[in-house]
Protein backbone atom coordinates (compact mmCIF):
# COMPACT_ATOMS: atom_id res chain seq x y z
CA UNK A 1 0.00 0.00 0.00
CA UNK A 2 1.40 3.33 -1.27
CA UNK A 3 0.34 5.73 2.24
CA UNK A 4 1.30 8.84 0.05
CA UNK A 5 -1.62 8.04 -2.40
CA UNK A 6 -3.75 6.67 0.32
CA UNK A 7 -3.81 9.97 2.40
CA UNK A 8 -3.66 11.95 -1.32
CA UNK A 9 -6.28 10.44 -2.19
CA UNK A 10 -9.07 9.84 0.98
CA UNK A 11 -8.04 14.18 1.03
CA UNK A 12 -9.51 14.78 -2.60
CA UNK A 13 -12.27 12.19 -1.66
CA UNK A 14 -12.97 14.24 1.49
CA UNK A 15 -12.96 17.80 0.71
CA UNK A 16 -14.20 16.92 -2.67
CA UNK A 17 -17.26 16.12 -1.62
CA UNK A 18 -17.32 18.92 1.05
CA UNK A 19 -16.40 21.67 -1.29
CA UNK A 20 -18.43 21.33 -4.20
CA UNK A 21 -21.54 22.58 -2.89
CA UNK A 22 -19.56 25.39 -1.23
CA UNK A 23 -17.95 25.99 -4.94
CA UNK A 24 -20.78 26.73 -6.64
CA UNK A 25 -23.04 27.82 -4.08
CA UNK A 26 -26.66 26.66 -3.81
CA UNK A 27 -27.03 25.77 -7.57
CA UNK A 28 -27.39 22.19 -7.31
CA UNK A 29 -30.60 20.24 -5.29
CA UNK A 30 -30.98 16.58 -4.72
CA UNK A 31 -33.45 14.58 -5.29
CA UNK A 32 -35.60 13.17 -2.48
CA UNK A 33 -34.76 9.50 -2.52
CA UNK A 34 -30.60 10.64 -2.70
CA UNK A 35 -30.99 12.54 0.46
CA UNK A 36 -33.22 9.62 1.99
CA UNK A 37 -30.40 6.51 0.76
CA UNK A 38 -27.47 8.91 2.43
CA UNK A 39 -28.84 8.38 5.76
CA UNK A 40 -28.18 4.56 5.51
CA UNK A 41 -25.15 4.61 4.29
CA UNK A 42 -23.10 4.77 7.50
CA UNK A 43 -24.55 2.34 9.57
CA UNK A 44 -25.02 -0.40 6.32
CA UNK A 45 -21.51 0.20 5.50
CA UNK A 46 -20.32 -0.59 9.51
CA UNK A 47 -22.70 -3.09 9.72
CA UNK A 48 -21.40 -4.78 6.97
CA UNK A 49 -17.27 -4.42 8.35
CA UNK A 50 -18.92 -5.93 11.82
CA UNK A 51 -20.90 -8.86 10.88
CA UNK A 52 -17.67 -10.21 8.85
CA UNK A 53 -15.27 -9.55 11.43
CA UNK A 54 -17.12 -11.41 14.37
CA UNK A 55 -18.67 -13.85 12.39
CA UNK A 56 -15.81 -14.82 10.47
CA UNK A 57 -12.64 -13.81 12.42
CA UNK A 58 -10.19 -16.40 11.13
CA UNK A 59 -11.54 -16.52 7.54
CA UNK A 60 -14.25 -19.01 7.93
CA UNK A 61 -18.08 -18.63 9.19
CA UNK A 62 -17.92 -19.80 12.92
CA UNK A 63 -21.10 -19.30 14.31
CA UNK A 64 -20.31 -21.02 18.16
CA UNK A 65 -19.49 -20.45 21.64
CA UNK A 66 -16.03 -20.84 20.99
CA UNK A 67 -16.05 -17.46 18.73
CA UNK A 68 -15.09 -14.98 21.02
CA UNK A 69 -15.62 -12.37 18.73
CA UNK A 70 -18.87 -12.95 18.29
CA UNK A 71 -20.27 -13.76 21.88
CA UNK A 72 -18.51 -10.33 22.65
CA UNK A 73 -20.26 -8.61 20.03
CA UNK A 74 -23.38 -9.93 20.87
CA UNK A 75 -22.66 -8.79 24.62
CA UNK A 76 -21.62 -5.23 23.24
CA UNK A 77 -25.02 -5.03 21.44
CA UNK A 78 -26.80 -5.54 24.55
CA UNK A 79 -24.24 -3.07 26.29
CA UNK A 80 -25.12 -0.02 23.85
CA UNK A 81 -28.45 -1.22 24.16
CA UNK A 82 -28.65 -0.73 27.85
CA UNK A 83 -26.01 1.84 28.42
CA UNK A 84 -27.10 3.99 24.93
CA UNK A 85 -23.40 5.34 25.08
CA UNK A 86 -20.57 4.68 22.70
CA UNK A 87 -17.75 5.38 25.45
CA UNK A 88 -18.78 2.59 27.98
CA UNK A 89 -20.01 0.04 25.02
CA UNK A 90 -16.36 0.27 24.07
CA UNK A 91 -15.17 -0.12 26.92
CA UNK A 92 -17.33 -2.37 28.43
CA UNK A 93 -17.23 -4.53 25.56
CA UNK A 94 -13.83 -5.01 25.65
CA UNK A 95 -13.41 -5.82 28.76
CA UNK A 96 -16.00 -8.29 28.14
CA UNK A 97 -13.50 -9.55 25.05
CA UNK A 98 -10.92 -9.52 26.76
CA UNK A 99 -12.29 -11.82 29.96
CA UNK A 100 -14.13 -14.09 27.43
CA UNK A 101 -10.27 -14.81 25.90
CA UNK A 102 -8.31 -15.23 28.91
CA UNK A 103 -11.17 -17.81 30.28
CA UNK A 104 -11.17 -19.75 26.92
CA UNK A 105 -7.84 -19.74 26.83
CA UNK A 106 -7.10 -21.92 30.20
CA UNK B 1 -14.60 32.51 17.30
CA UNK B 2 -14.46 31.91 20.97
CA UNK B 3 -18.09 31.50 21.57
CA UNK B 4 -18.04 28.62 18.28
CA UNK B 5 -15.01 26.97 20.45
CA UNK B 6 -17.39 27.08 23.86
CA UNK B 7 -20.49 25.27 21.95
CA UNK B 8 -17.50 22.86 20.68
CA UNK B 9 -16.80 21.80 24.08
CA UNK B 10 -19.31 18.76 24.91
CA UNK B 11 -18.62 17.30 21.06
CA UNK B 12 -14.93 17.70 21.59
CA UNK B 13 -14.45 16.12 25.32
CA UNK B 14 -16.51 13.45 23.72
CA UNK B 15 -13.98 13.18 20.62
CA UNK B 16 -10.73 12.95 22.81
CA UNK B 17 -10.87 8.95 23.25
CA UNK B 18 -11.77 8.09 19.54
CA UNK B 19 -8.85 10.44 18.41
CA UNK B 20 -6.67 8.36 21.06
CA UNK B 21 -8.30 5.31 19.85
CA UNK B 22 -7.52 6.17 16.13
CA UNK B 23 -3.67 6.94 17.27
CA UNK B 24 -3.54 3.42 19.21
CA UNK B 25 -5.35 1.49 16.83
CA UNK B 26 -3.25 2.67 13.29
CA UNK B 27 -0.15 1.50 13.23
CA UNK B 28 -1.92 -2.24 14.47
CA UNK B 29 -3.62 -2.27 11.23
CA UNK B 30 -0.40 -1.79 9.39
CA UNK B 31 -0.47 2.34 9.12
CA UNK B 32 3.05 3.95 9.64
CA UNK B 33 3.32 6.62 12.34
CA UNK B 34 3.67 9.50 9.57
CA UNK B 35 0.59 8.11 7.47
CA UNK B 36 -1.40 8.13 10.66
CA UNK B 37 -0.62 11.44 12.20
CA UNK B 38 -1.62 12.38 7.98
CA UNK B 39 -4.87 11.27 8.02
CA UNK B 40 -5.83 12.87 11.25
CA UNK B 41 -3.52 16.17 9.62
CA UNK B 42 -4.44 16.22 6.14
CA UNK B 43 -8.47 14.24 5.98
CA UNK B 44 -9.73 14.83 8.97
CA UNK B 45 -12.75 12.89 8.92
CA UNK B 46 -13.57 10.84 12.07
CA UNK B 47 -15.43 7.70 11.73
CA UNK B 48 -14.00 7.15 7.77
CA UNK B 49 -10.62 7.40 9.09
CA UNK B 50 -11.77 4.24 11.51
CA UNK B 51 -13.71 2.45 8.57
CA UNK B 52 -10.49 2.70 6.69
CA UNK B 53 -8.16 1.27 8.93
CA UNK B 54 -10.56 -1.68 9.34
CA UNK B 55 -10.18 -1.59 5.33
CA UNK B 56 -6.36 -1.69 5.75
CA UNK B 57 -6.17 -4.43 8.60
CA UNK B 58 -7.32 -6.83 5.62
CA UNK B 59 -5.58 -5.79 2.43
CA UNK B 60 -7.87 -4.10 0.92
CA UNK B 61 -6.74 -2.32 -2.41
CA UNK B 62 -6.08 1.24 -2.73
CA UNK B 63 -8.92 1.75 -5.14
CA UNK B 64 -11.37 0.05 -2.99
CA UNK B 65 -10.25 2.28 -0.02
CA UNK B 66 -11.23 5.35 -1.85
CA UNK B 67 -14.33 4.33 -3.00
CA UNK B 68 -15.47 3.34 0.28
CA UNK B 69 -14.34 6.86 1.99
CA UNK B 70 -16.53 8.09 -0.47
CA UNK B 71 -19.42 6.66 -0.25
CA UNK B 72 -18.83 6.96 3.41
CA UNK B 73 -18.42 10.77 3.35
CA UNK B 74 -21.01 11.38 0.70
CA UNK B 75 -23.26 12.37 3.70
CA UNK B 76 -21.33 15.59 4.05
CA UNK B 77 -23.25 16.83 0.31
CA UNK B 78 -25.81 17.16 2.74
CA UNK B 79 -24.24 19.28 5.44
CA UNK B 80 -22.92 21.07 2.42
CA UNK B 81 -25.99 21.63 0.58
CA UNK B 82 -27.87 22.96 4.35
CA UNK B 83 -25.38 24.98 5.03
CA UNK B 84 -24.79 26.75 1.27
CA UNK B 85 -27.35 30.02 1.81
CA UNK B 86 -25.45 30.56 5.34
CA UNK B 87 -22.00 30.78 3.61
CA UNK B 88 -22.90 31.96 -0.24
CA UNK B 89 -22.34 35.80 1.01
CA UNK B 90 -18.56 34.59 1.47
CA UNK B 91 -15.41 34.87 -0.43
CA UNK B 92 -14.49 31.54 -1.86
CA UNK B 93 -11.29 31.57 -0.53
CA UNK B 94 -13.03 31.30 3.01
CA UNK B 95 -15.66 28.96 2.15
CA UNK B 96 -12.38 26.95 0.62
CA UNK B 97 -11.28 26.90 4.34
CA UNK B 98 -14.68 26.24 5.74
CA UNK B 99 -15.39 23.54 3.85
CA UNK B 100 -12.07 21.46 5.05
CA UNK B 101 -13.62 21.64 8.23
CA UNK B 102 -16.93 20.26 7.45
CA UNK B 103 -17.15 17.32 9.92
CA UNK B 104 -20.12 15.77 11.73
CA UNK B 105 -19.66 18.01 14.65
CA UNK B 106 -19.16 20.94 13.27
CA UNK B 107 -21.84 20.73 11.35
CA UNK B 108 -24.04 20.07 14.09
CA UNK B 109 -22.86 23.06 16.15
CA UNK B 110 -23.83 25.57 13.08
CA UNK B 111 -26.82 24.15 12.63
CA UNK B 112 -27.67 25.12 16.56
CA UNK B 113 -26.22 28.46 15.83
CA UNK B 114 -28.31 28.68 12.43
CA UNK B 115 -31.70 28.36 14.60
CA UNK B 116 -33.75 31.18 14.12
CA UNK B 117 -33.91 32.50 17.87
CA UNK B 118 -30.20 30.49 18.22
CA UNK B 119 -29.36 31.32 22.05
CA UNK B 120 -25.65 31.25 20.25
CA UNK B 121 -26.47 34.32 18.33
CA UNK B 122 -28.80 35.23 16.07
CA UNK B 123 -25.94 37.74 13.61
CA UNK B 124 -26.38 35.51 10.68
CA UNK B 125 -23.77 37.91 8.91
CA UNK B 126 -20.90 36.85 11.22
CA UNK B 127 -21.58 33.31 12.10
CA UNK B 128 -18.95 32.02 10.19
CA UNK B 129 -16.86 33.21 12.79
CA UNK B 130 -18.46 31.00 15.04
CA UNK B 131 -17.55 28.14 12.72
CA UNK B 132 -14.07 28.85 12.25
CA UNK B 133 -13.73 28.65 15.86
CA UNK B 134 -15.71 25.37 16.03
CA UNK B 135 -13.38 23.80 13.45
CA UNK B 136 -10.05 25.29 14.32
CA UNK B 137 -10.90 23.69 17.82
CA UNK B 138 -12.08 20.06 16.37
CA UNK B 139 -8.44 20.10 14.22
CA UNK B 140 -6.87 20.98 17.36
CA UNK B 141 -8.38 18.25 19.76
CA UNK B 142 -8.36 15.73 16.86
CA UNK B 143 -4.76 15.97 15.71
CA UNK B 144 -3.62 16.20 19.12
CA UNK B 145 -5.33 13.29 20.48
CA UNK B 146 -4.30 11.04 17.35
CA UNK B 147 -0.96 11.67 18.67
CA UNK B 148 -1.48 10.85 22.21
CA UNK B 149 -2.38 7.58 20.67
CA UNK B 150 0.42 6.84 18.71
CA UNK B 151 2.45 7.38 21.71
CA UNK B 152 0.32 5.30 24.19
CA UNK B 153 0.61 2.93 21.27
CA UNK B 154 3.79 2.50 21.24
CA UNK B 155 4.49 2.36 24.95
CA UNK B 156 2.03 -0.77 25.01
CA UNK B 157 3.89 -3.33 23.39
CA UNK B 158 2.22 -6.40 21.44
CA UNK B 159 -0.85 -4.68 21.05
CA UNK B 160 -1.72 -7.26 18.05
CA UNK B 161 -1.71 -10.49 19.71
CA UNK B 162 -4.00 -9.05 22.53
CA UNK B 163 -6.98 -9.50 19.75
CA UNK B 164 -6.93 -5.46 19.36
CA UNK B 165 -8.82 -5.45 16.59
CA UNK B 166 -11.80 -6.25 18.31
CA UNK B 167 -11.42 -2.82 19.40
CA UNK B 168 -12.31 -2.16 15.96
CA UNK B 169 -15.74 -3.87 16.40
CA UNK B 170 -17.06 -2.81 19.34
CA UNK B 171 -16.16 1.07 18.43
CA UNK B 172 -18.49 0.05 15.46
CA UNK B 173 -21.28 -1.45 17.34
CA UNK B 174 -21.30 1.39 19.53
CA UNK B 175 -21.33 3.61 16.74
CA UNK B 176 -24.21 1.64 14.68
CA UNK B 177 -26.61 0.39 17.31
CA UNK B 178 -28.29 3.94 18.43
CA UNK B 179 -29.32 4.42 14.27
CA UNK B 180 -31.41 1.05 15.01
CA UNK B 181 -34.76 4.18 15.34
CA UNK B 182 -36.74 2.69 12.55
CA UNK B 183 -37.96 -0.53 10.36
CA UNK B 184 -36.27 1.00 7.70
CA UNK B 185 -33.14 1.62 9.22
CA UNK B 186 -33.49 -2.29 10.63
CA UNK B 187 -33.87 -3.55 7.34
CA UNK B 188 -31.29 -1.68 5.77
CA UNK B 189 -28.57 -2.95 8.76
CA UNK B 190 -30.01 -6.73 8.97
CA UNK B 191 -29.50 -7.16 4.73
CA UNK B 192 -26.26 -5.31 5.00
CA UNK B 193 -24.83 -7.75 7.84
CA UNK B 194 -26.49 -11.07 5.62
CA UNK B 195 -25.26 -9.65 2.52
CA UNK B 196 -21.04 -9.13 4.07
CA UNK B 197 -21.33 -12.97 4.92
CA UNK B 198 -22.50 -14.22 1.42
CA UNK B 199 -20.27 -11.28 -0.50
CA UNK B 200 -17.46 -11.81 1.69
CA UNK B 201 -14.95 -14.20 -0.29
CA UNK B 202 -15.73 -11.42 -3.47
CA UNK B 203 -12.31 -10.41 -4.50
CA UNK B 204 -10.44 -7.10 -3.38
CA UNK B 205 -13.11 -6.82 -0.50
CA UNK B 206 -15.76 -5.29 -2.78
CA UNK B 207 -17.89 -7.41 -0.65
CA UNK B 208 -18.15 -4.42 1.59
CA UNK B 209 -19.29 -1.95 -0.94
CA UNK B 210 -21.76 -4.17 -2.69
CA UNK B 211 -23.48 -5.35 0.83
CA UNK B 212 -23.68 -1.54 1.87
CA UNK B 213 -25.71 -0.86 -1.36
CA UNK B 214 -27.80 -3.71 -0.98
CA UNK B 215 -28.49 -2.31 2.72
CA UNK B 216 -28.98 1.16 1.45
CA UNK B 217 -31.54 -0.30 -1.52
CA UNK B 218 -33.58 -2.37 1.18
CA UNK B 219 -33.94 0.89 3.63
CA UNK B 220 -35.19 2.98 0.82
CA UNK B 221 -37.91 -0.14 -0.39
CA UNK B 222 -38.70 -0.21 2.97
CA UNK B 223 -39.58 3.54 3.41
CA UNK B 224 -41.32 3.30 -0.25
CA UNK B 225 -43.72 0.58 1.08
CA UNK B 226 -44.05 2.18 4.21
CA UNK B 227 -45.33 5.38 2.03
CA UNK B 228 -47.97 3.38 0.15
CA UNK B 229 -51.39 4.88 -0.01
CA UNK B 230 -52.60 1.73 1.36
CA UNK B 231 -50.55 2.02 4.75
CA UNK B 232 -51.64 5.24 5.40
CA UNK B 233 -55.02 4.39 5.06
CA UNK B 234 -54.50 1.56 7.76
CA UNK B 235 -52.27 4.44 9.82
CA UNK B 236 -55.49 6.94 9.87
CA UNK B 237 -58.29 3.86 10.98
CA UNK B 238 -56.14 3.61 13.74
CA UNK B 239 -55.68 7.13 14.83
Amino acid sequence: MNEFWLILGMFVVTFGIRFVMFAFAGKMTFPVWMQQSLKFVPPAVLTAIIIPAVVMPYGKIDISFTNVYLLAAIISVIISLVTKSLLKTIFFGMLVFLLLKFLMAT
Amino acid sequence: MLAGSKAALPLIVGGIPFGILFGTLAPTSGLSIWATMAMSLIVFAGSAQFIVLALIAVQAPLEVILLTTFVVNLRHLLYATALVPKVSHLSLPLRTFLAFGLTDETFANMSQRYQPDSPLGSDHQFAHFFYIGSMISFYITWSTSTAVGLILGNMIPDMTSWGLEFAMSVTFIGMVIPYLNSKAMFSAMLSAGIASLYFAYLPNKLGLIVSALIGVAMGLLVIHFQNMPINQIKDNKHE
